[in-house]
């Protein structure tokens, strides 16, 4: 049985004012019902995000991390079963029907996709879109709400707003149409994001601008972000805190300069050590040996046991989320070497 | 947007002059004399040979077709060798009531279509799902005209709430009106639903799988806004060209239909006019056919441009 | 920024169990194994047979008037009842098969060749297919049954007349089919190599466009027959089919028509047979497009 972690949220990153818990996640879990009975996919997930804090939760495809935000947001398919806590500034959440939380979507949270081409509709004018959330949420009549539109995409960095409000998504450029998902997100004054590989479609120029804005709206707005991704550069990047996720299993949690200098969770280092090295292309790539357990199929255990060179027969009873030194891991021999 | 429209209209042309083209040769070119057959057996070769020069059936064949050409251009369509009428004058009469029975029965098949379509899609696999497809299966298989019958026994002579055949148009009063349109138009539009119902389904459970959907629910819309405007714009798309297909189908459809429920309509107006090779009526007939079918194209291609902006600039 | 093979897309973890099952499995094996296939083929069957077989199961003349059995409901002794004329109708629904069927299958093996040959004609030459489908655009809209109606009126009703109209309203769909295809698989480089190596093109056609072309063809024929059974029916309803020497289906119900209310056994009987026909026809079609080409195949 694990034991309960205190939030991350109770540390502060800058001495003096402890920062307010917006999300808090404690021992998340969903499983899919079907006819052979209970599939889990994500087990004993805990992590909380402050206010103006920027949280990534890191993992290859498969372990999770998109599906644990769906059930944050209560868009998670209907033969899910959730267990564990999500409360949200102050309020339990996850007691509350998926309807219900869907309802807060908008209004408290906001989501940015990957594809912002697939994910805007795409006959719908962008103006209508807007509009349809402002009103919905907000209950601004049609002008207010096509004036705060117009002011949004102006924030986002969206030249001539009024045009574009009237234009579809297929006129626009990929980055263009992030900003606009961004302002969509925010356009409720929610006060979590979370972005689910905002950048991974985009070109690396556009990247760039696009966390650019999005670290603009962090500080302005002081929003609380999670920040999903497999991409580590970002995670160094933009966030402060990461949340390692590998078969469904959180293995490592911590400031996120910790996690990339040293990290205590060997799959962790393994994530590092693969990132190819910014030199004159000479070293190596070194992979992670083995492939990832597909659901269902995972070992009794350390689920990362059969990939990693330090397992034991100790190994074989699962690990608990333990304080290693600067960071959190599930690893019954998390690496050492810190400076 | 009015090129767009003008280069459909362009498309549309071969679909007036085909059929027609083929049904002036068809008919002028069979045996069978209508001044023959008006006359009757008594007949006089003269009398015969002097209808003929009269209706203009003794010159060669392209010069009929240029008379006539220019007879449609002009909207002198002749005269029916039959009636003695104007073709412009009989045809409209036949033509509102076949074009009503058409209209109703589409209405009534896109409501039912799209109604089940939805129910089934948003209950997938539920049993109420597996209905709906088995009843839409059963639905494509169904003869209109032995549906028609079956209808007839059921509610006109064994229930008593419809009349058995005739026509009350509607400014006989709206109930009237109904009473004797409405098995007509649901036999006719039971394929029509069905195949809807089965588009709708499957264009609902496509859509339903879109990441815009998803992006909906995330800003917090009401269902009843995801599903109803969300999904619908997109989902609605398939079952209107669906719905355009289905007018030459009902159009032709309404043959056995006005027969079996002695509506005077043109298809079975045209079915007569054949048999009697009254050559202006059947080709006035077909002629209104084309142009019904055409102008519904057009409409179709116009909600098609509205829906989708996409489209406007091709 | 290299990561290890993925073996799950994040999303769509395990909730949508239907999934697009690409098989080995030859095609005799994936038609047996689906039971709508196989239960349009036996329904097929059956009908196939009693129609065969009519002369041996219902002996003697169906159309031979009766005045003294009348109206006799169904029973023991006439399984489907008795007619205004005293006909047998167990008699007559198993004849009347045998033209409906004969017909369907006739117009379908007749349209479907058309098809075949212009559709390919239509895919490899371009100026034919420019004036070939602009003709076949403005046919296709127009109500077949009024052009087959004309065309009746005007040849007299009978059989051939029949199997005529229907089989030239009916080469419209398949040909589009047809012509679609070899537009596919005319862009194959093969058809390239093949060309400029100066292989002729009649070799061309049989070789490579007639087995790409085989299985639409085949989910095609299905749907032509069924609806070519349906379009005889409905014209010899209103009696502009086949005729009123010749019995089908559809002319069994002209007559019946007028006595539904003293005999809804003579509507219920021929109906019943023409549905279930046209019933397994498009099952078969339905299964054989989703056996043939699961790509084609629709979520169910």
């Amino acid at each position: 049985m694990t034991a309960h972690i205190s939030p991350l949220a109770a540390e502060t990153v800058s001495p003096g004012a402890a920062r307010k818990a917006v999300l808090e996640v404690e021992n998340l879990s969903l499983a899919f019902r079907n006819a052979d009975g209970l599939l889990p996919i994500v087990t004993d997930v805990s992590f909380a995000i402050a206010e103006g804090e920027a949280v990534a939760l890191v993992g290859e495809s498969g372990c999770g991390k998109s599906i644990t935000a769906s059930a944050i947001m209560g868009i998670a398919p209907d033969n899910a079963e959730i267990g564990g806590t999500i409360t949200l500034n102050g309020a339990v959440i996850s007691a509350l029907p998926p309807k219900d939380r869907r309802r807060l979507c908008g209004r408290h949270m906001g989501f940015i996709f990957q594809e912002p081409m697939t994910a805007l509709h795409p006959t719908l004018s962008i103006g209508r879109q807007m509009t349809d959330t402002l009103r919905h949420n907000l209950g601004l009549s049609h002008k207010d709400a096509t004036d705060r539109a117009a002011e949004l995409l102006d924030r986002v960095g969206i030249p001539r707003a009024r045009d574009i409000l009237r234009g579809y998504v297929h006129e626009l450029s990929g980055g263009m149409r992030q900003r606009v998902m961004i302002a969509l997100a925010i356009s409720c004054g929610p006060s979590l994001i979370i972005a689910d590989e905002p950048t991974t479609a985009l070109d690396v120029t556009i990247q760039a601008q696009v966390l650019d804005l999005l670290e603009d709206m962090r500080r302005e707005l002081n929003l609380a972000m999670l920040f999903i991704t497999h991409d580590l550069e970002v995670v160094g990047d933009f966030c402060e805190k990461a949340v390692v996720m590998y078969a469904g299993d959180v293995v490592e949690r911590g400031f996120s300069a910790d996690i990339v200098r040293s990290p205590a969770h060997p799959y962790a280092r393994g994530l590092i050590d693969a990132v190819p090295a910014h030199d004159d292309g000479r070293t190596r790539l070194t992979p992670i040996l083995g492939t990832v357990p597909p659901v269902g199929q995972w070992p009794e255990g350390c689920r990362f046991a059969p990939r990693c060179g330090r397992a034991d027969a100790q190994c074989r009873t699962r690990p608990s989320l333990e304080r290693h030194g600067v960071t959190d891991a599930r690893c019954w021999h998390p690496l050492e070497d810190r400076p | 947007m009015l090129r767009y429209l003008g280069k459909r209209f362009l498309l549309i042309l071969p679909t007036i002059f085909v059929p027609l083209i083929l049904v002036f040769l068809l008919l002028r070119l069979s045996p069978g004399d209508p001044a023959g057959m008006m006359l009757g057996d008594q007949a006089t070769a003269e009398q015969i040979a002097a209808l003929r020069n009269q209706l203009g059936l003794d010159q060669p064949i392209w010069v009929q077709f240029l008379l006539w050409i220019r007879g449609i251009v002009t909207l002198d369509l002749g005269n029916s060798i039959f009636f003695r009428e104007p073709v412009m004058q009989i045809i409209p009469r036949y033509a509102g009531v076949t074009i009503l029975l058409a209209v109703v029965a589409l209405a009534l098949a896109v409501l039912i279509g799209v109604t089940l379509g939805l129910i089934s899609a948003m209950n997938r696999n539920k049993p109420i799902d597996r209905g709906v497809v088995t009843a839409a299966v059963l639905g494509i298989s169904l003869p209109e005209f032995w549906f028609a019958l079956l209808l007839i026994f059921v509610f006109a002579v064994t229930l008593r709430w419809f009349p058995v055949a005739g026509y009350n148009p509607p400014t006989a009063g709206l109930i009237a009106f109904g009473a004797t349109i409405f098995l007509p138009a649901l036999a006719l539009g039971v394929r029509q639903s069905a195949l809807m119902t089965r588009m709708m389904r499957s264009s609902m459970l496509d859509v339903l799988n879109e990441p815009y959907i998803t992006t909906a629910r995330a800003q917090g819309l009401p269902e009843s806004t995801v599903i109803g405007r969300y999904a619908m714009r997109t989902a609605a798309m398939p079952v209107i060209t669906v719905a355009g297909l289905s007018a030459g189908y009902l159009l032709g459809g309404a043959v056995t239909i006005e027969i079996i429920f002695a509506l005077p309509g043109l298809g079975r107006m045209l079915v007569e006019a054949v048999g009697r090779r009254d050559y202006p009526l059947v080709e006035g007939g077909v002629l209104t056919i084309s142009l019904v079918l055409a102008v519904l194209n057009l409409v179709i291609d116009l909600i098609y441009a509205i829906l989708d902006p996409r489209i406007r600039y091709q | 920024m290299s990561m290890t093979q993925a073996t799950s897309p994040d999303r769509l973890a395990g909730g949508d169990e239907e999934s697009f099952v690409t098989t080995n499995k030859p095609v005799w094996q994936r038609l047996v194994a689906n039971p709508t296939a196989m239960t349009s083929i036996i329904l097929l069957v059956v009908l196939a047979l009693s129609a065969v077989l009519a002369p041996l199961l219902a002996p003697g003349n169906p159309l031979k008037v009766s005045p003294a059995d009348r109206f006799i409901p169904p029973g023991a002794e006439h399984f489907f009842g008795t007619d205004n004329l005293g006909r047998d109708m167990f008699n007559m629904v198993l004849h009347g098969g045998r033209t409906s069927l004969f017909v369907g299958l006739v117009v379908t093996a007749i349209s479907m060749s058309v098809a075949v040959v212009l559709g390919a004609i239509s895919g490899f030459y371009r100026q034919v297919d420019m004036v070939l489908m602009r003709i076949v655009d403005g046919l296709m809209a127009f109500p077949g049954i009024v052009l087959a109606t004309a065309a009746a009126a005007i040849m007299g009703p009978s059989m051939s007349t029949v199997i005529t109209s229907l089989s030239i309203v009916l080469v419209a769909p398949s040909l589009r089919v047809v012509r679609g295809q070899v537009l596919v698989v005319r862009e194959l480089q093969m058809i390239e190599a093949a060309r400029s190596v100066g292989v002729p093109t009649l070799r061309l056609f049989t070789r490579y466009i007639l087995p790409a072309v085989s299985s639409p063809i085949l989910v095609q024929a299905s749907f032509i027959f069924s609806a070519a059974v349906l379009g005889e029916a409905g014209l010899s309803f209103i009696g502009v089919g086949i005729g009123p020497k010749e019995l089908s289906w559809g002319n069994a119900l002209t007559e019946a028509r007028n006595y539904i209310a003293q005999a809804p056994w003579i509507v219920l009987f021929p109906g019943l047979a023409l549905m279930l026909t046209i019933l397994a026809l498009n099952l078969l079609g339905d299964s054989l497009r989703d056996i043939l080409d699961p790509r084609l195949a629709r979520r169910r």
